[in-house]
């Protein structure tokens, strides 16, 4: 019964979008300003029909409905509610699902919204949109349907995976197709932009809220995904460089240097081009990262299940998006003689850009080369975190240097009238940084210049936050963004440098010295669950310099049918520091292995990240205020 | 100058796309069902410790082998070790690890830490073996009968539903 529901709300849906391709055409030909009502509820009834069709699959998955092959794959009776519920968009089919949605949301907004802005280029907007909502849906219903049957019907169901029961894995992927399928508004945008010759600051108007919106999930997506890859893979890190990963990064890069081109599009008309470009990039860059996890090119952590049919489908539609958008961008392409002073804010932005450029470049190539050496040489290899450290972190330093000057270069023509304050800022990070040195025994050159420069930027921004609060004037937005990627890039450094890893093999009773940390096995309990049976220890952890003690419980989860193992760190997280214990049993005897970690600042890693996207959002609110 | 610019951001996207292209269908060692029913070829092998070497006669005395590919850097290995220390259980099944591109200590240490399923090990330390048995990334399994024949591969951590599978064929 579900399965003919959702397919027949899949085939509505399609007829849909064309019947609004169709409309808009239509309307485009009309003269005046106003966009038909027909289009508005068509528009509308598509929205909901969509989420109609989203709810039944969530449905299916709820009630436990076997008879679908997706959530036979992917669901389980004694799964709890909520993981019943996540787990419809936790797979290939059901996270299609997910992108039609936010896409027709998208479109939706985006047309209810800009009201003020032509009809033609909304109209084409629109046009695009469908392109893609259409391209998207095909897909499902003919290679990726959720609503497929499997008859007969099982009785349970085969999705019982521990690993992926958890609330941050639940939200991850939903904030992540926000961010970087929300970017396709202003890949239409664009088009729509080329077409219609609707260009300049009133197009950067129309579309910078979307890629705040987009930018600011994008980051909340990472984020999540990294709390949980700390908390639950059990391996005390939070990024990889895994292929995956990557995939997301790359977005978001594109989307930074995109919103900070458009400031310098609204204030001074120029970059139209260069904005352009990046709009479609980001968009590109986004179902490139799509394809390649899904169609199994890459071999990543994240696996989904590899289908060379899937593969054939997104590249070629990501082909049609790459060449039609080139076509038209070539088609309207005029060269434009910028006149940037060297000295100028807009040449500030346009570094931010180089260096965003540069990032997405090293990730990219990181990425993809594996593939490229598979394909033209045989050579099978992969690029590992080595590469992106010695690639990226330099280069990061340079970066926060100019973070931290740029936004207080004056528009169009710039003097240094503040060389003196900045030098009295620089020798005020020194300073700190050698406390930090003298005090915590820190050496190497990199690590130095990156706490460096981070507290160059720290304390520029503070100074502006001061600065600001004085004047009425007030641009909060930016500066607790710049602020708080300072301190994220402080926080990753120093728990770089501090971090400290330690493993034994201990039986209950047992106590081990260590630097100046005492550890000790009290015992051991086995309780029984719903469905996992678990061997939870007790250990004690002693600081001795502080004298604290701290009591964690790590855990060993047997599971049955078959007997599946997984290992549950205890964290034990402060201010200040994060105690990290994993235990994992030694075959044939009393032992068990013990790892522990010391990881400093790991809750203000996460908050930095976090305010990061406070600051987007506060600039989305202070556009919409303004508007 | 332009036209230049343009004609090669247009090349560099079509080769993009074409390494794309050829990626998705390239390694037919990637379809399981190409080493399906097949026999697998002569094999030499230099076994975990180095004192002897493991070849294809070694598995005709059991009725069924699973061979392994595993490593102590790869974590989906991790993911899949209780299924193969569950499988290992089993009386009708042999299980050959073959340790990729790995150190020995960290591989022992392995080992040690979550227990040791199977009956040999040999070791692939430059992964040019593997390749023989179309093996692409690990972890990868592949099941054979006595006479060596293939009966089913598993590309990627096994699973619940892989170990169901496993002692359906063997039982």
């Amino acid at each position: 019964m579900l399965s003919n529901l959702g397919n027949i709300l899949l085939f509505i849906n399609v007829f849909l979008s064309v019947l609004i391709i169709y409309f808009a055409s239509q309307n485009i030909k009309t003269s005046g300003n106003s966009i038909s009502e027909t289009i508005y509820q068509t528009t509308l009834l598509q929205t909901t029909l969509i989420f109609g069709c989203f709810f039944t699959l969530v449905a299916a998955f709820i009630t436990s409905d076997f008879s679908l092959i997706n959530v036979f794959e992917n669901s389980h009776t004694s799964k709890p509610l909520l993981y019943k519920i996540s787990g419809s968009w936790g797979n290939h089919e059901g996270s299609l699902m997910l992108w039609v949605i936010i896409l027709t949301i998208f479109s939706f907004f985006f047309l209810i919204n800009n009201k003020t802005h032509p009809k033609n280029y909304r109209l084409f907007t629109l046009i695009f949109q469908n392109i893609i909502i259409l391209g998207f849906l095909s897909f499902i219903l003919f290679n990726s349907n959720p609503f497929t049957l499997i008859s007969p019907a099982p009785k349970e169901g085969l999705g019982l995976n521990p690993i992926l029961q958890d609330p941050a894995l639940a939200i991850h992927p939903p904030l992540l197709y926000i961010g970087f399928v929300g970017s396709s508004i202003y890949f239409s945008a664009a088009m729509a932009s080329l077409i219609t010759n609707y260009s300049e600051k009133f197009f950067a108007k129309s579309i910078k809220n979307w890629v705040l919106i987009s930018w600011v999930f994008q980051t909340l997506g990472i984020l999540v995904g990294s709390i949980w890859a700390y908390y639950e893979l059990g391996w005390g890190g939070f990024w990889f460089w895994d292929p995956v990963e990557n995939a997301s990064l790359l977005p978001w890069f594109a989307m930074t240097a995109l919103f900070h081109s458009l400031i310098v599009l609204e204030k001074r008309n120029v970059l139209y081009f260069w904005v352009i470009i990046l709009c479609l990039l980001t968009f590109v860059l986004s179902v490139t990262g799509t394809f390649l996890v899904r169609s199994g090119i890459l071999n990543s952590v994240h696996t989904f299940a590899n289908d060379p049919n899937r593969g054939i489908y997104m590249l070629s539609f990501l082909c049609l998006m790459i060449f039609s958008s080139l076509f038209l961008l070539f088609k309207k392409y005029r060269k434009n003689n910028y006149n940037i002073n060297f000295n100028s804010k807009e040449t500030y932005v346009l570094i931010n850009n180089w260096f965003m450029l540069f990032y997405l470049l090293t990730v990219l190539i990181g990425t993809l080369y594996p593939i490229f050496t598979d394909a033209l040489t045989e050579n099978k290899i992969s690029v590992g975190p080595p590469f992106y450290n010695t690639v990226i972190i330099p280069v990061v330093v340079i970066f926060l240097f100019f973070m931290a000057i740029g936004p207080n270069v004056k528009w169009i023509k710039n003097k240094f009238d503040n060389l003196i304050s900045l030098i009295i800022i620089f020798i005020l990070a020194l300073i700190i940084n050698f406390i930090i040195v003298y005090f915590f025994k820190s050496f190497t050159i990199l690590s130095n210049l990156i706490i460096i420069s981070s507290l160059f930027l720290i304390i520029s921004s503070l100074i502006d936050l001061k600065k600001s609060l004085e004047k009425s004037k007030f641009d909060l937005a930016r500066i607790i963004s710049h602020l708080s990627f300072g301190f994220l890039i402080l926080f990753i450094g120093l728990n770089h440098n501090f971090s400290l890893e330690e493993d034994f093999n201990m039986k209950v009773g047992d106590t081990k010295s260590f630097n100046n940390y005492e550890i000790k096995f009290k015992k051991l309990e086995v309780k029984n669950f719903k469905n996992y049976k678990s061997l939870i220890g007790d250990l004690e952890i002693k600081d001795k310099k502080m004298s604290q003690i701290k009591t964690l419980n790590p855990e060993i989860r047997i599971y049955e049918s078959p007997s599946t193992l997984t290992y549950e760190a205890a964290i034990k997280t402060n201010i200040i520091k994060d105690y990290y214990l994993t235990m994992s049993n030694i075959d044939r005897s009393d032992f068990y292995n013990i790892k522990f970690q010391k990881k400093p600042m790991m809750f203000w890693i996460w908050v930095s990240c976090m305010v990061l996207a406070i600051g987007g959002f506060l600039r989305v609110f202070q556009n919409a205020k303004s508007n | 100058m332009q036209k230049v610019i343009k004609f090669l951001t247009t090349l560099i996207f079509l080769f993009v796309i074409v390494v794309f292209y050829f990626s998705l269908n390239k390694d037919p060692s990637y379809q399981t069902n190409s080493l399906v029913g097949k026999k697998l070829v002569e094999l030499n092998l230099e076994s975990f410790d180095g004192d002897y070497s493991l070849r294809t006669k070694d598995f005709k005395k059991n009725n069924f082998t699973l061979i392994n590919f595993w490593a102590s850097w790869c974590s989906p290995c991790r993911v899949e070790h209780p299924i193969l220390m569950s499988l290992s259980k089993s009386k009708k099944l042999k299980l050959v690890g073959i340790n990729f591109k790995d150190k020995k200590n960290n591989a022992k240490k392995f080992l040690n830490e979550l227990g040791n399923p199977y009956n040999l090990i040999a070791k692939d330390e430059i992964g040019k073996k593997s390749v023989n048995f179309g093996i692409y990334g690990i972890p990868e399994s592949i099941l054979v009968n006595k006479e060596m024949i293939v009966i089913k591969k598993f590309i990627g951590p096994l699973n619940t539903r892989d170990y169901n599978e496993i002692l359906k064929i063997i039982n």
